[in-house]
Protein backbone atom coordinates (compact mmCIF):
# COMPACT_ATOMS: atom_id res chain seq x y z
CA UNK A 1 0.00 0.00 0.00
CA UNK A 2 2.71 2.70 1.02
CA UNK A 3 5.02 1.89 -2.00
CA UNK A 4 1.62 2.29 -4.57
CA UNK A 5 1.14 5.68 -2.70
CA UNK A 6 4.51 6.40 -3.04
CA UNK A 7 4.70 5.61 -6.87
CA UNK A 8 1.23 7.22 -7.11
CA UNK A 9 2.73 10.02 -9.82
CA UNK A 10 4.31 7.42 -11.78
CA UNK A 11 1.19 4.85 -11.42
CA UNK A 12 -0.86 7.51 -12.32
CA UNK A 13 1.42 8.58 -15.51
CA UNK A 14 1.25 4.68 -16.30
CA UNK A 15 -2.22 4.63 -16.23
CA UNK A 16 -2.66 7.38 -18.82
CA UNK A 17 -0.05 6.61 -20.87
CA UNK A 18 -1.35 3.43 -21.63
CA UNK A 19 -5.00 4.72 -21.55
CA UNK A 20 -3.82 7.12 -24.17
CA UNK A 21 -2.11 4.81 -26.38
CA UNK A 22 -5.17 2.47 -26.37
CA UNK A 23 -8.04 4.55 -26.73
CA UNK A 24 -5.84 7.09 -29.24
CA UNK A 25 -5.30 4.95 -31.23
CA UNK A 26 -8.78 3.02 -31.46
CA UNK A 27 -10.10 6.75 -31.95
CA UNK A 28 -7.63 7.49 -34.60
CA UNK A 29 -8.49 4.11 -36.87
CA UNK A 30 -11.95 4.71 -35.96
CA UNK A 31 -11.92 8.50 -37.44
CA UNK A 32 -9.70 7.34 -40.35
CA UNK A 33 -12.11 4.96 -41.78
CA UNK A 34 -14.91 7.59 -41.05
CA UNK A 35 -12.63 9.91 -43.60
CA UNK A 36 -12.03 7.08 -46.33
CA UNK A 37 -15.58 6.34 -46.60
CA UNK A 38 -16.89 10.22 -46.64
CA UNK A 39 -13.69 10.61 -49.30
CA UNK A 40 -15.36 8.26 -51.62
CA UNK A 41 -18.69 9.48 -51.10
CA UNK A 42 -17.35 13.18 -51.73
CA UNK A 43 -15.08 12.28 -54.89
CA UNK A 44 -17.51 13.83 -57.15
CA UNK A 45 -17.15 17.07 -55.48
CA UNK A 46 -13.67 18.96 -57.17
CA UNK A 47 -11.47 20.96 -55.20
CA UNK A 48 -8.71 23.68 -56.43
CA UNK A 49 -6.19 25.92 -54.84
CA UNK A 50 -6.92 27.82 -58.65
CA UNK A 51 -7.63 31.91 -57.76
CA UNK A 52 -9.97 31.46 -61.22
CA UNK A 53 -12.42 28.92 -62.19
CA UNK A 54 -11.53 26.88 -65.53
CA UNK A 55 -12.06 29.00 -68.74
CA UNK A 56 -14.65 26.59 -69.41
CA UNK A 57 -17.12 27.79 -67.24
CA UNK A 58 -20.26 28.91 -68.21
CA UNK A 59 -22.63 30.73 -65.75
CA UNK A 60 -22.19 29.85 -62.09
CA UNK A 61 -23.12 31.34 -58.98
CA UNK A 62 -20.42 31.54 -56.11
CA UNK A 63 -20.89 30.71 -52.59
CA UNK A 64 -18.16 31.40 -50.00
CA UNK A 65 -17.91 27.63 -48.30
CA UNK A 66 -15.75 26.43 -45.08
CA UNK A 67 -15.55 23.96 -43.08
CA UNK A 68 -13.58 23.44 -39.81
CA UNK A 69 -12.40 20.52 -37.60
CA UNK A 70 -10.42 20.75 -33.70
CA UNK A 71 -8.59 17.56 -32.99
CA UNK A 72 -7.51 16.83 -29.78
CA UNK A 73 -4.08 14.72 -29.01
CA UNK A 74 -4.07 12.51 -26.30
CA UNK A 75 -1.95 11.66 -23.70
CA UNK A 76 0.50 9.09 -25.60
CA UNK A 77 0.99 11.91 -28.52
CA UNK A 78 1.82 14.44 -26.18
CA UNK A 79 4.31 12.22 -24.52
CA UNK A 80 5.83 10.96 -27.30
CA UNK A 81 6.09 14.92 -29.31
CA UNK A 82 7.63 16.16 -26.11
CA UNK A 83 10.38 13.77 -26.25
CA UNK A 84 10.60 14.51 -30.44
CA UNK A 85 10.62 18.11 -29.32
CA UNK A 86 13.74 17.62 -27.38
CA UNK A 87 16.20 15.33 -29.37
CA UNK A 88 14.29 16.77 -32.84
CA UNK A 89 12.69 14.64 -35.91
CA UNK A 90 9.57 14.15 -37.09
CA UNK A 91 6.91 13.74 -35.08
CA UNK A 92 4.55 11.41 -36.86
CA UNK A 93 1.95 11.65 -33.66
CA UNK A 94 1.21 14.97 -34.47
CA UNK A 95 1.25 14.39 -38.45
CA UNK A 96 -1.45 12.12 -38.29
CA UNK A 97 -2.89 14.42 -35.97
CA UNK A 98 -2.92 17.58 -38.53
CA UNK A 99 -3.70 14.83 -41.50
CA UNK A 100 -6.70 13.81 -40.00
CA UNK A 101 -8.10 17.58 -39.05
CA UNK A 102 -7.21 18.56 -42.17
CA UNK A 103 -9.23 16.03 -44.30
CA UNK A 104 -12.28 16.34 -41.79
CA UNK A 105 -12.13 20.41 -42.58
CA UNK A 106 -11.59 19.49 -46.21
CA UNK A 107 -15.06 17.15 -46.14
CA UNK A 108 -17.39 19.51 -43.89
CA UNK A 109 -16.20 22.31 -46.56
CA UNK A 110 -17.50 19.55 -49.57
CA UNK A 111 -20.66 18.85 -47.52
CA UNK A 112 -21.19 22.51 -47.60
CA UNK A 113 -20.84 22.62 -50.96
CA UNK A 114 -23.29 19.68 -51.53
CA UNK A 115 -25.83 21.56 -50.23
CA UNK A 116 -25.81 24.59 -52.30
CA UNK A 117 -25.92 22.17 -55.31
CA UNK A 118 -22.17 23.03 -56.45
CA UNK A 119 -19.32 21.09 -58.27
CA UNK A 120 -16.53 22.40 -57.94
CA UNK A 121 -14.79 24.68 -54.89
CA UNK A 122 -12.28 27.01 -56.15
CA UNK A 123 -9.24 29.52 -54.25
CA UNK A 124 -9.38 26.81 -51.56
CA UNK A 125 -7.27 27.97 -48.71
CA UNK A 126 -6.07 26.42 -45.46
CA UNK A 127 -5.03 27.84 -42.20
CA UNK A 128 -4.23 26.17 -38.82
CA UNK A 129 -4.77 27.52 -35.48
CA UNK A 130 -3.05 25.49 -32.33
CA UNK A 131 -5.25 25.51 -29.45
CA UNK A 132 -3.91 25.65 -25.96
CA UNK A 133 -0.27 26.83 -26.02
CA UNK A 134 3.06 26.12 -23.80
CA UNK A 135 1.61 25.46 -20.43
CA UNK A 136 0.92 22.16 -19.68
CA UNK A 137 -2.40 22.31 -17.84
CA UNK A 138 -3.98 24.06 -20.91
CA UNK A 139 -6.08 21.85 -23.24
CA UNK A 140 -4.63 20.53 -26.27
CA UNK A 141 -5.40 20.38 -29.72
CA UNK A 142 -5.50 21.41 -33.50
CA UNK A 143 -7.92 23.57 -35.26
CA UNK A 144 -8.24 23.20 -39.22
CA UNK A 145 -10.06 25.51 -41.17
CA UNK A 146 -10.35 24.94 -45.21
CA UNK A 147 -12.26 27.80 -47.22
CA UNK A 148 -13.10 28.52 -50.44
CA UNK A 149 -15.67 29.56 -53.25
CA UNK A 150 -18.47 26.73 -54.46
CA UNK A 151 -19.09 27.24 -57.75
CA UNK A 152 -23.07 25.99 -58.87
CA UNK A 153 -24.55 25.45 -62.33
CA UNK A 154 -27.01 28.82 -62.53
CA UNK A 155 -30.63 26.90 -63.43
CA UNK A 156 -29.53 24.00 -62.86
CA UNK B 1 -24.35 40.51 -50.12
CA UNK B 2 -22.34 38.14 -51.99
CA UNK B 3 -19.67 37.00 -49.98
CA UNK B 4 -16.55 35.37 -51.79
CA UNK B 5 -13.10 34.32 -51.76
CA UNK B 6 -12.45 34.99 -54.88
CA UNK B 7 -10.87 38.58 -56.57
CA UNK B 8 -13.30 38.13 -59.31
CA UNK B 9 -17.26 37.23 -59.42
CA UNK B 10 -17.19 35.00 -63.15
CA UNK B 11 -19.46 37.16 -65.08
CA UNK B 12 -20.28 40.01 -63.08
CA UNK B 13 -18.29 43.18 -63.66
CA UNK B 14 -17.05 45.48 -60.16
CA UNK B 15 -18.27 48.97 -61.05
CA UNK B 16 -16.63 50.54 -57.37
CA UNK B 17 -14.47 49.70 -55.31
CA UNK B 18 -15.33 50.09 -51.28
CA UNK B 19 -12.37 49.64 -49.67
CA UNK B 20 -11.37 47.15 -47.08
CA UNK B 21 -14.16 45.85 -44.46
CA UNK B 22 -13.28 43.61 -41.51
CA UNK B 23 -15.15 41.76 -38.35
CA UNK B 24 -13.28 40.44 -35.40
CA UNK B 25 -14.34 38.61 -32.01
CA UNK B 26 -13.16 37.64 -29.22
CA UNK B 27 -13.96 34.63 -27.74
CA UNK B 28 -13.16 33.25 -24.19
CA UNK B 29 -14.36 29.48 -23.35
CA UNK B 30 -16.20 28.16 -20.49
CA UNK B 31 -14.77 26.02 -17.69
CA UNK B 32 -17.10 23.43 -18.11
CA UNK B 33 -15.97 22.93 -21.71
CA UNK B 34 -12.41 22.97 -21.00
CA UNK B 35 -13.21 19.93 -18.28
CA UNK B 36 -14.64 17.79 -20.69
CA UNK B 37 -11.90 19.14 -23.02
CA UNK B 38 -9.23 17.84 -20.55
CA UNK B 39 -10.84 14.39 -20.69
CA UNK B 40 -10.71 14.40 -24.11
CA UNK B 41 -6.92 15.61 -24.28
CA UNK B 42 -6.23 11.73 -23.07
CA UNK B 43 -8.21 9.83 -25.15
CA UNK B 44 -7.86 11.80 -28.40
CA UNK B 45 -10.61 12.77 -30.84
CA UNK B 46 -12.47 15.65 -31.83
CA UNK B 47 -12.97 18.46 -29.29
CA UNK B 48 -16.54 19.26 -30.63
CA UNK B 49 -18.14 22.27 -28.49
CA UNK B 50 -14.35 23.89 -29.27
CA UNK B 51 -15.17 23.35 -33.22
CA UNK B 52 -18.31 24.96 -32.76
CA UNK B 53 -16.99 27.40 -30.78
CA UNK B 54 -14.88 28.86 -33.32
CA UNK B 55 -17.06 27.98 -35.91
CA UNK B 56 -19.96 30.80 -33.79
CA UNK B 57 -17.07 32.96 -33.77
CA UNK B 58 -16.40 33.16 -37.14
CA UNK B 59 -19.78 33.56 -38.67
CA UNK B 60 -20.37 36.39 -35.75
CA UNK B 61 -17.21 37.88 -37.48
CA UNK B 62 -18.24 37.52 -40.92
CA UNK B 63 -21.39 39.63 -39.98
CA UNK B 64 -19.74 42.03 -38.36
CA UNK B 65 -17.55 42.51 -41.69
CA UNK B 66 -21.01 42.13 -43.60
CA UNK B 67 -22.15 44.96 -41.34
CA UNK B 68 -19.58 46.94 -42.50
CA UNK B 69 -19.79 46.25 -45.75
CA UNK B 70 -23.41 47.18 -46.06
CA UNK B 71 -22.74 50.60 -44.21
CA UNK B 72 -20.63 51.58 -47.30
CA UNK B 73 -23.20 50.62 -49.87
CA UNK B 74 -21.36 47.72 -51.18
CA UNK B 75 -23.24 44.39 -52.51
CA UNK B 76 -20.60 42.27 -52.32
CA UNK B 77 -17.36 41.49 -50.36
CA UNK B 78 -14.67 39.80 -52.45
CA UNK B 79 -11.13 38.26 -51.43
CA UNK B 80 -12.25 37.20 -47.83
CA UNK B 81 -9.10 36.30 -45.51
CA UNK B 82 -9.99 34.66 -42.38
CA UNK B 83 -7.54 34.79 -39.56
CA UNK B 84 -6.98 33.93 -36.02
CA UNK B 85 -4.89 34.59 -32.90
CA UNK B 86 -4.34 33.84 -29.52
CA UNK B 87 -4.97 36.33 -27.32
CA UNK B 88 -4.18 35.11 -23.93
CA UNK B 89 -4.93 31.64 -22.43
CA UNK B 90 -7.63 30.42 -23.40
CA UNK B 91 -9.29 33.23 -25.74
CA UNK B 92 -8.91 33.67 -29.31
CA UNK B 93 -9.29 36.07 -31.83
CA UNK B 94 -11.48 35.50 -35.06
CA UNK B 95 -10.81 38.05 -37.70
CA UNK B 96 -12.56 38.20 -41.21
CA UNK B 97 -11.58 41.08 -43.46
CA UNK B 98 -12.51 41.82 -47.80
CA UNK B 99 -12.82 44.03 -49.91
CA UNK B 100 -16.32 45.62 -50.29
CA UNK B 101 -17.12 46.06 -53.85
CA UNK B 102 -20.45 47.70 -55.94
CA UNK B 103 -21.00 44.90 -58.33
CA UNK B 104 -23.43 45.66 -61.46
Amino acid sequence: MDLILQNFDLLLFAVLFITGYVAGRWNERRHYASIRKREDEFAGILVFTNRFPPPSTTRVATVLVSGSAVISEDFFKGVVAGLYSFFGGRIRSYESLLDRARREAVLRMKEQARAQGAGMIINVKFQTFAIGGRRASSVKGVEMLAYGTALSPVGA
Amino acid sequence: MLLSNLELVPGRRVVKHLGLVQGSTVRAKHVGKDLFAGLKNIIGGELKAYTELLKESREEAVERMVKQAESAGANAVLNIRFATSSITQGAAEILAYGTAVTLE
